[in-house]
Order: structure tokens, then sequence, then C-alpha cells
């Protein structure tokens, strides 16, 4: 019997992936189903609401916990392809509604979130599975960003995951530990720094002679490979919910 | 024609800390320093491979963080009860204790003392809270020459320059520009350095050395920081690492303290966890090389006048911050700033503060208030990516005080009318508020990625706001359909 049979899962797909990077939810939803789940998108859902409330703006992230709540309350499972988005529903959500001095709120938002898994958590945690079937015959590079490190805490489970793929090529990432750059609006606001971070993570990645720089979060993606691409590099960057989706079926010839 | 009146010390550069850029600007200069680049990197990797090996080395460094912060949030609890005990114990063991409400205060109270031994000069020992009330300055107005005796701050001093580090204060500088400095300055200020100064490190240890035996020899006055105090016996604390501290503590007649209100530990065997958690902390030494504990007055050995003052400058307030607060339990020991990706490329200088780094970018703005550019952009100066929260030994919450005063200057600014900014971010309020509303965005969003779909990134786009992504790093062409588009039109099919 498949792990995740009768096990009924809502995707929160957050909205840069919904918007920008469709293809990071779909391959969720391909993984999932291929290991029996039952994947449901409830469309109420938007958005965590971090780059509203990491720029200040509480008042305004407000209702994005609100809509979280609503959105997925009803599930045993919330499941989303970002340690950065899940850390930030799990961390920053219940501090939003006590700032607003909404307890009711805080309450069913403690409640909701220990319901919340980054992906790689449901798969290890409460699936408990490593081999998701997958191959993926390349050469590729791992960074383990900020966020699903250190807020989310997924320690090593993308590393099992990615090691139990079939055919995949893994090169350690020098200096993996060290942010990026990307920092949300710090991306904007900052713009030389942030630049100045993601050209050595860039540079790094290079040396490793990586075809693929695989994440957890396409936002630190869409960072180091808008820098890549404009370097032409000629490194794809790819979620690693899109690896684990890849199977030897899929294979072009 | 206006005379200039000669200085006693090296002028400092033109200026204050608040009249400096806000960190955007101030970083972009920063980071175009190559010497700077290079000097920071070697350092802050080094320093936070070692600080990781001496932390990991002690089995209960875990326990030992947390008694830290327990210690520490106790003393914050009954800050007014310890303040009352170390006063009465260090008055009983026969230390003058002042109270300072601010910066002002503290170098009146100084410049009163120095006065009334009629001293010209003072020797200093290291000291953070004398740089945030600017007190060399106070000193230089009052006719009395304050002189640096730290190496590095030396350097700064002699250099006519900034402390860029709180722990190693001349790190922008290399040892070719401190041969410079010490040949062009030294003799202008008293022991000059050798003709044939090279630029090896015991070399420029030994010139400095004996310019500043001339000054430990021959002051009356000395002034320190405190890294702690005792409340229960009164015991003042100086941890430093070159000897020149012990310098100061012994060898003057009068010595004066200067101690932020928040360095209490409640009883001595509160000390032990500090004494461990600080040195690999900061230096990454298992054990600190000078660490300097006095009670009060002994009658014929060391200084026999001795004054600590008791400075707040902005501590009640930040005290006052339920969420804010838990910065005041920084022992100053700079793993933070070591370890900070932002730090190691644009250096200290940069934030315009005394306390630079992470902490500084959260401690400095709650000092202040968030009153100039340079306090309001501050608490932006990070990713957020949380490093600085995994090294600190007395766990403060850097990231989550970030996001904190993040709202404060959101709130101050939008008090009277909406910024630019607020808008656009309660236009984005409205799309993240509800499914239906995002989809709506991603329908435009769709479009535009029809319009350009031969294209996989999009480069520069010069326009407001997207040009401070794009001019740097290319963008990736919106998909025609959404996730949400894609699970509905899959849902219609299986139907």
């Amino acid at each position: 019997m498949a792990p995740g049979t009768g096990k009924r899962v809502a995707l929160f797909a957050t909205c840069i992936n919904d918007t920008m990077f469709p293809s990071t939810p779909k391959a969720v939803v391909a993984v999932l189903e291929r290991l029996g789940c039952s994947v449901e998108f409830p469309t109420d859902q938007t958005c965590c609401g971090q780059m509203l409330t990491n720029t200040g703006y509480f008042k305004q992230a407000l209702p994005t916990v609100k809509t979280y709540v609503k959105a997925f309350e009803q599930y045993d499972y919330i499941v989303g392809p970002s340690g950065s988005c899940v850390g930030a529903v799990r961390h920053q959500h219940p501090m939003l509604a006590r700032h607003a001095g909404d307890e009711g709120l805080a309450k069913a938002s403690e409640d909701v979130i220990t319901r919340t898994y980054d992906f790689t958590e449901f798969l290890v945690d409460v699936l408990g599975v490593t081999d998701v079937g997958a191959y993926f015959p390349h050469r590729v590079t791992y960074h383990p960003t900020c966020h699903s490190v250190r807020v989310a805490k997924v320690g090593d489970r993308p590393m099992r995951l990615l090691e139990a793929v079939r055919g995949i090529d893994l090169r350690p990432l020098p200096y993996s530990d060290q942010c990026c750059g990307f920092g949300g609006t710090f991306s904007v606001k900052n713009p030389d720094v942030s630049v100045a971070m993601g050209a050595d993570k860039a540079h790094h990645v290079m040396e490793t002679g990586a075809e693929y720089l695989v994440t957890g979060d396409n936002a630190c993606l869409m960072h180091i490979g808008g820098l890549l691409h404009r370097m032409n590099a000629g490194i794809r960057t790819i979620h690693l919910a899109e690896i684990l989706a890849h199977t030897d079926a899929e294979v072009p010839a | 024609m206006t005379a200039t009146i000669p200085r006693l010390t090296p002028a400092p550069p033109p200026g204050t800390f608040l009249g400096m850029p806000a960190f955007p600007r101030a970083a972009k200069e920063a980071l175009e320093n190559q010497q700077l680049r290079k000097n920071l990197r070697h350092v802050t990797q080094t320093i936070r491979a070692k600080r990781s090996t001496r932390a990991e080395e002690v089995e209960n460094w875990e326990d030992l963080r947390t008694a830290g912060e327990q210690i520490k949030n106790r003393v914050g609890r009954h800050l007014d009860q310890y303040l009352l005990q170390a006063e009465k114990a260090m008055t009983e063991a026969g230390i003058t204790v002042h109270w300072a409400r601010d910066a002002d205060e503290a170098n009146r109270i100084i410049v009163e003392i120095a006065r009334a031994k009629d001293t010209r000069e003072i020797v200093k020992i290291k000291s953070m809270v004398t740089q945030e009330i600017d007190l060399n300055e106070a000193l230089e107005e009052a006719g009395i020459a304050a002189w640096e005796t730290d190496l590095a701050e030396l350097i700064v001093q002699l250099g006519h320059d900034r402390p860029s580090h709180i722990l190693v204060p001349a790190i922008h500088r290399n040892r070719s520009e401190v041969r410079e400095i010490f040949r062009e300055e030294m003799g202008l200020w008293g022991v000059p350095a050798p003709e044939d100064l090279s630029d090896d490190p015991p070399d420029l240890a030994g010139a400095a050395r004996a310019h500043l035996r001339e000054k430990f020899l021959r002051a009356k006055v000395a002034v320190s920081g405190g890294n702690f105090i005792v409340a229960e016996t009164g015991s003042l604390v100086i941890v430093e690492s070159e000897g020149n501290g012990r310098m100061c503590l012994t060898l003057p007649q009068t010595l004066i303290s200067v101690v932020g209100i928040e360095k209490l530990v409640p009883t001595f065997e509160d000390l032990e966890v500090f004494l461990r958690l600080l040195p690999r902390s900061s230096t990454a030494e298992r054990m600190n090389p000078y660490t300097s504990i006095w009670t009060g007055v002994t009658p014929g050995d060391g200084p026999q006048d001795l004054h600590v003052v008791l400075l707040d400058n902005g501590r009640t307030k930040v005290l006052a911050d339920p969420v804010g607060r838990e910065a005041l339990r920084c022992i100053r020991c700079s793993a933070c700033m070591n370890v900070c990706p932002v730090y190691e490329r644009v250096g200290g200088h940069a934030y315009g503060s005394v306390y630079p780094g992470p902490i500084g970018a959260i401690l400095t703005p709650m000092l202040r208030g968030l009153d100039s550019d340079v306090d309001k952009s501050l608490p932006f100066a990070s990713t957020l990516c949380g490093a600085c929260n995994d090294v600190c030994p007395v766990k403060i919450p850097i990231s989550d005080i970030l996001v904190h005063l993040r709202n404060k200057v959101v709130e101050k600014k939008t008090a009277k009318h909406p910024t630019v900014e607020s808008t656009i971010f309660g236009g984005v309020g409205w799309v993240m508020a509800k499914g239906w509303h995002l989809a709506l965005v991603e329908q435009f969003a769709g479009l535009a990625g029809k319009a350009m779909k031969k294209q996989s990134y999009i480069g520069p786009i010069p326009l407001p706001v997207a040009i401070a992504w794009t001019r740097s790093r290319d963008i990736p062409v919106p998909p025609e359909q959404s996730f949400r588009k894609w699970w509905a039109a899959r849902e219609e099919e299986g139907k």
C-alpha cells in the first residue's frame, strides 16, 4: 500500500509559486498523488503574508492570517513547497493576530500551524519516505535556504530526499550556510548588498560544476537564478519538488 | 582669518554618525572598497569558524545560553532593585556612584571628576559605552586629552577614524596602512614610531607599546567601561585581551567606570555563566586572557579614588518595549556581526552607528529613537537570514526584533499620511486578502506572460523598484497559466 493512502492533504501552493512558478506545486501534486495521497487545493488561499510582515506592514498582513485559517482549518495535513512560507505561517501568524489584539484568531492560527508542514517534512515525517521513486540523472547542488533551516527547521530532510533520487550526482555547495542575499524586500531596498551576496552565492554554485541549483524555496532561486541567467552561467535553477516529481518515465529522449 | 584651535588628540572624521547617509547608500560605497571587503571576508570567516568550534566543544552550551538569557531577563525584570543593591554595595566598598540619564550628564560628571583631579589627560580602556556618549570629544572640548590604549582603538584614534567593529575596531585597516598611520601620527601626540618601522605585526605592536607606555606611566586618571557589575557584591568586571586594561585599572590614582544600567548580574555565581559564554562567543577563546574584577578601594593597591557612572541613555525606554527589551541582554560579544553576511560585505561604518551589525541594527534605533534617516534604515539592513539568532550567547531573537522595528518605522512614516510604499503595500495587502483577488492579479500576470512568451527571462526594466531588481538580475517571464488556473482546468476535466 502506498504510504499516503487515505491521507487527505491540502496544498498550500504559496502566492509566488501559484503566480510565477506553477510547475512547483504541480510537482508537489504529482509526488503526493504518486504516494497515494488525495490532494486538494482550497481556492480561498493566498499567501503567508511575509512580504508584508517583514517589511513592517503588520496591519496589511493580518488578512492573510485570517485567510490562511479559513482556507485550511478543516484539514489534518497542510503542505507547502517552501520552507520560508511555511516558516512564516508557523512563526509569524500568531504574532500578527496578537499584535492586532485578536486572541481568537491567534488561537485558531496556533491550532492550524500545528498541521502545517513543509513538503519535505510531510514526506519524511508523516509519510515516512525518503525514496519517492524519483529519477534525475544530472549534476545537482543544493542550497539550504535560510528560512527552511533556521525558521521552518527542516534539517537534513531535503538532503535525505535528494540522496535517494536515482541517477543524481549531488555536488556539495561551498559556504552553503551563507544567505544568498535575497531577503524579500531587502532585495530591492538594499539591492547592492543583495547582489553582492548573491554574486558570491552564484560563484560558489558555479564552482561545483553542477547543471542545476536546487532549493526548497523559489523566491531565493529567483534571485540566484536571476544572477546566473544575467551572467549566462549555463546553470538552471529547479525546486526540490520538481526533482522529486521526475521519474524515468518522463526522461526526454 | 580664523585661527585653528590646536587639538589635544587626533581629530575624528568630520560629522557625526547621525549625519551619515542611510544604510543603503553607505553600504553601496562600502561595497566598492576592495581592501575592506578582503579584510572583512578573511577576518569574519576565520573567527566564525573558531567560534563555532569553541561553542560546539562545550557539552552544555545550549544550557549555558539559556542560563545567560534567563539571568539577564531576571536583571531586566527587577532592574530597579538590582541597581539600588549594586549602588549600596559599591558605595560600601568605597566607590562613588553617579547616575546619568543621558550622554550629556555622563560626560559632565566625568569632566568634573577629571577637572577636580587637575589633570589634562586621561587613559582609556576600550569601551563601547564611552563611544556611545562620545566621551572623547566631550573631554577634548573641556581641555582634557583622552588616549585610547587598546591597540586597535589606538590605530583608529591616530588614523582620525571611527571604529568599524565592536571587538576589532580597526578591522577595515591592513598592516601597511597601520604602519603609515603610526609613522605619521605617533610623533605628533607622544613617543614617535621608529624611523625604520616595518609592517610586521610584532614591530607595530612594539611601536604601540612604547607610545602607550609613556601615557600609562604619566596618567593620573583612567576611564573604563564595564562588562559586568555584580549587584550583591558591588564588584566590577572588565574582560580584555591585551593587558592595556590592567595598566589603566591599576596605575592611575583615579578610575572612572562608565557602565550601562543593563550590565548588572545579580550574584557572583551568575558571573560564571557569562565568563564562559563571552570569550568563546567573541574572540573564540576558551578562557579570557585578562579578567579584572575589583570590589571597591584597596588601600595602597591600585586606584584610591573609584567612580562608577551608571548610564541610562535610552535603556529604560528599551526596557519598556516588551519585544525590544530582549536586546538589553547583549553582552557585546560581536558573534552576531562576525556571522552576519551583510556585515561581512559592508563593514561597520555603513551602519552609521557605534554598534554595527545585527545587534546595532536593533539596539541603536531603539536607544536613539526612530527619528533620523539612518535609524529608520537600520532595521531594514538585514536579510533576516537568522544566522545571528543562532550564535547569540544570550539568545536575543534579533530577526524578530528587526521585524518589530520595521513595523514601528512603517507606523511612524505613515502616521500622518500614506507614503508611496505604504500605498503599494496596501495594494499587496488587498491582493493577498482573498483568493479571488490573487486570481485576478494572476490573470494580468498571465497576459503579460502571453505577450512575452518568446522569451523566458526579462532583462533590465527602467522603472522605479523594478530597476532595483533588474539592474543586476534577470527576472523570469510569468507563466501564461497560474497554478490556480491549471488546477481549475484539471478539476473540470475530472468531472
